[in-house]
């Protein structure tokens, strides 16, 4: 989670949610999260997993260049 | 009684005092209709408590429009860590649990006003020329 708070912290670009998924199950339902942490990037992207710092940028920086 | 307890109390209110700078949480709900809209708020209201550098704000979801607004809060409970700027760092839900620690170095990067990623990381999210929302889905365990 820090990470993606990180990223927001360090780009105009970048917001970062952390979304208690049990508190909001609607959500959880429609980005079919069934393992934790699971990061939806523009709505549309999946990043499985709390990865490390290089990983988690080259999954972000892919997702929106796809 | 508080939702933090005396001995982790103590230790928060020491690993607050390396703040340099005074963060502000600002804190959307709608108490009354929420599971854990209480005890979100209670848990903000005792942690702001630990440092005279850390400040709450609550608004109302469904009557403060013009904040909700502001901060494209899209549901609620809604917590926002931020300092004179607004980075986009956004708790939904209680930070209960990991959240807690999330918070806590939410709160502590927030005041340094910088993180601790690599330089190449920073280089590279400098150069990002398009909008990202980034939805961290987690569970309080």
């Amino acid at each position: 989670m820090r990470l993606a708070h990180q990223f927001a912290l360090e780009s105009e670009q970048i917001t970062a949610d952390c979304v208690e998924a049990t508190e909001f199950p609607d959500l959880a339902t429609e980005y079919q999260v069934y393992a934790v942490p699971r990061t939806v990037l523009n709505g549309r992207h999946f990043i499985e997993g709390a990865l490390p710092e290089q990983q988690f940028l080259d999954a972000v920086l892919q997702a929106i260049t796809e | 009684m508080s939702l933090i307890r005396e001995q982790d109390a103590v230790e928060i209110r020491q690993s607050l005092r390396d703040m340099p700078n005074p963060v502000r949480l600002i804190h959307f709900t709608q108490e009354l209709n929420l599971e854990y809209g209480r005890e979100t708020r209670e848990l903000l209201t005792d942690l702001a408590a630990l440092s005279d550098k850390l400040s709450l704000e609550v608004y109302d979801f469904v009557l403060d429009k013009e904040k909700v607004k502001e901060y494209g809060v899209d549901k609620v409970p809604a917590t926002i860590v931020r300092n004179g700027k607004d980075y986009g760092i956004r708790f939904y839900g209680i930070p209960a649990g990991y959240e807690f620690s999330a918070l806590l170095a939410a709160i502590l990067d927030v005041s340094r006003g910088s993180s601790s990623l690599g330089e190449e990381t920073k280089e590279k999210l400098h150069t990002l020329s398009v909008p990202v929302r980034l939805e961290v889905l987690v569970t309080p365990t």
